[in-house]
């Protein structure tokens, strides 16, 4: 079964890593949006940086990040219009970020305060943010990707004009919901892209023991998708590729869009990567760090400086420090939360349950800060 | 009023809260041009079109997954699936994103919608058309478990859920699906309130708790019980979860004695928490311990199925032993 329609086009590339560019591809960005996108990686990189220290100090519980994927999470989500959705995984805070959650709520999550939008409610990096066009995150795998396809199915058959991009990891390419997710985008021409971040491991499994197939993008043609692969470590690729794909979307060929990218950090604060993979492929991997591509592509069009990049960090440093700072000084959430949101009202179980748990004593440890 | 079935009144439920309200939408496998494999969503398809009545892909994930998504956008999906026994592949969903969205957006995101489904042994299903799954849902906050045991109820109690803020599982008891016909305000908009329990049989000396198909074995027992010179009070719960507790304890406090009936297995089925409640709320009113008739604690057997099935024939001993404990 081979024949125009079952071939993948080539990876999407604008970049090299010496930052030459390739004319054909370039989505032509203007440099003020270069510098923007660029500053919200470097961000992204330095909060990463900074909650796993937190981390490490015992000061936060977990994080889960996005080192190295940088360029796949802002580039996709850069390349959404106002009115598109999108259905997180649990590594896209930067994509969070961008779409305008201010620093302080997130970093509330982190410390699960009386602030933190879900009430204290999810572990660290588990956020929600419908105000943001952002879905809510769970950790079981690949639910997300059947509940972004019903909601672009929803917009669509109400007439609204709008896209849903989802993303995941390639391991989630295992799961009975990209399957489901997939067939269903198909079967009802969702505008939905599917976001496969193929960042090379799933916790300490790594891609090729995920599938027996030589890419995860032509799982497409099995679903009558489109496929498309693109350099996820190149912010330009990404964008110009999520572009491309949300106007199949939009018009009716919903798209599984993989972006080849590496995951520079452990799976998550809990990982220790040591176990399972080799300094040397690290070394490779670093050399491919969306990071230094995008600058050295700055430098060379005179729009960025080692002076930029200083007064940059030290910005996002305070700005992490005063959110921390502001987060430890607040204080847990009210015993009562524990009780709402379960219904939309309580049945009198649990305000049973509630006048019960104000009689017995106040658990200390953590969350009692 | 009409003489209908429950299939007919669940019909009739959907027709009216599909012509109210253009966010409720029907999706499931051979929901649409077939009606389902029991007739229930039997031409809606036809009333409102292939933009609302979806016979989608034979993927009980998919379809409550995407019905997830469509919820989320602000529609009121009433997913089908076809028989409670293959609602497991939607588990997860259902269990980790339906009931927590509420809880875990902090109140940003609700995933409303109705999952119809028929429930219950007695038609010859054997193990995979026959379950009664609702413990499992029960014990996942942020549910509600409902399983009417009429047409009028049915219809009402569908309604009620649809307009309920919270996502329901709404079960079917096949088994009674055509057994009954009852008079139901046709194309009338009303609703039966959840979370009430109704007294079908007032009694002062026995308590006799059912839902679904089981409540007609109960009042059997019951009605042959009186014969015996004991009188039951039967209770019909049509709100499994969460339950009417003050129409069971005030009952129990009047007799003192009681039975629960279920078709799920005993072990850690519904019976075993409405024991802990009555003993928790009514233990100094108790004159003999609560006592379960259920299903038996193996899987739903084919040829020996009404002697797995909590029948009248084995309710009625229960009820005498309580009666003369």
């Amino acid at each position: 079964m081979s024949g125009p329609e079952f071939v993948l086009g080539d990876v999407v590339k604008v970049l090299e890593p010496d930052a030459t560019v390739h004319p054909d591809n370039d989505p032509g960005l203007s440099p003020e949006r270069c510098v923007a996108l660029y500053e919200h990686m470097v961000m992204t990189r330095a909060l990463d940086e900074r909650l796993v220290t937190l981390q490490r100090q015992g000061r936060i519980g977990f994080h889960i990040g996005s080192m190295g994927e940088e360029a796949t999470i802002i580039g996709t989500a850069a390349a959404l219009d106002e009115t598109d959705w999108l259905f997180p995984c649990y590594r896209e805070f930067g994509a969070l970020l961008l779409r305008g959650m201010p620093l302080q709520a997130y970093i509330d999550n982190m410390y699960g305060n009386a602030n933190d939008p879900v009430k204290g409610r999810q572990m660290p990096d588990h956020y929600s943010g419908k105000p943001y066009r952002f879905g809510s995150v769970s950790s079981p795998i690949g639910t997300q990707i059947t509940q972004a396809v019903g909601f672009a199915w929803a917009a669509k058959l109400r007439g609204e004009k709008l896209a849903a991009i989802v993303y995941f990891g390639e391991g989630a390419t295992s799961s009975n919901e990209f399957h489901c997710g997939a067939n269903f985008a198909g079967v009802y021409r969702t505008p939905t892209v599917l976001v496969c971040r193929n960042n090379g491991w799933a916790i300490s499994v790594p891609a090729e023991k995920q599938s027996a197939t030589d890419t995860f993008a032509q799982k497409a043609f099995a679903y009558g998708l489109h496929p498309i692969r693109v350099d996820g470590n190149d912010l330009l690729a990404v964008y110009k590729a999520t572009r491309e794909a949300l106007a199949l979307a939009r018009a009716g060929t919903p798209v599984l869009l993989e972006c080849l990218t590496y995951r520079l950090s452990g799976h998550s604060t809990s990982d220790d990567p040591t176990r399972y993979r080799g300094q040397d492929e690290m070394a490779a991997e670093r050399l491919k760090d969306p990071l230094p591509r995008m600058r050295a592509f700055l430098e060379k069009k005179g729009l960025w400086s080692e002076a930029k990049q200083a007064a940059l960090i030290a910005k996002v440093d305070a700005d992490v420090k005063a959110a921390v700072e502001k987060a430890e000084h607040s204080a847990a959430p009210e015993l009562d939360t524990m009780f709402d949101d379960v219904f939309a009202e309580r049945p009198w179980h649990l305000r049973e349950q509630y006048e019960e748990s104000k009689r017995a004593p106040r658990a200390q440890g953590h969350g009692s800060h | 009023m009409t003489q209908m079935n429950m299939v007919k009144a669940i019909n009739d439920a959907l027709r009216v809260a599909m012509r109210q309200d253009s966010r409720v939408v029907v999706l499931g496998e051979d929901v649409g041009k077939v009606g389902g494999v029991f007739r229930v969503t039997e031409g809606l398809i036809n009333e409102f079109g292939a933009e609302r009545v979806f016979d989608t892909p034979l993927s009980e994930g998919g379809i409550i997954g995407t019905a997830v998504g469509m919820a989320l956008y602000g529609l009121i999906p009433v997913p089908e699936i076809q028989f409670a026994d293959f609602i497991f592949p939607a588990f997860d969903q259902i269990v980790s994103e339906v009931a927590k969205f509420r809880y875990r957006s902090g109140g940003e995101y609700t995933s409303k919608m109705v999952i119809r489904t028929p429930v219950g042994g007695g038609i010859r299903g054997g193990h995979y058309h026959s379950q009664s799954p609702e413990a499992y849902f029960i014990h996942t906050p942020g549910l509600k478990v409902v399983c009417p045991s009429n047409p009028y109820d049915a219809k009402g109690l569908l309604l009620a859920s649809l307009r309920d803020p919270d996502p329901v599982l709404f079960f079917e008891p096949k088994r009674i699906y055509r057994a009954a016909r009852a008079d139901v305000p046709e194309g009338e908009d009303y609703t039966v309130p959840l979370s009430v329990a109704k007294v079908v049989r007032p009694g002062n000396q026995v308590t006799v708790i059912a839902w679904g198909a089981m409540l007609y074995e109960a009042i059997e027992a019951s009605n042959k019980a009186a014969e015996a010179g004991i009188d039951c009070e039967v209770i019909d719960l049509r709100t499994i979860w969460p339950v009417d507790i003050d129409t069971i304890v005030n009952s129990v406090k009047k007799t003192g004695r009681v039975v629960v009936v279920h078709e799920a297995p005993k072990s850690c089925g519904f019976g075993a928490e409405l024991v802990s409640l009555i003993n928790e709320k009514a233990f100094d009113y108790l004159e003999a311990p609560p006592t379960r008739v259920t299903g038996w604690d193996t899987p739903f057997p084919y040829t020996l199925e009404m002697d797995y099935l909590p029948l009248a024939g084995r309710i009625l001993p229960a009820i005498q032993s309580v009666a003369k404990y």
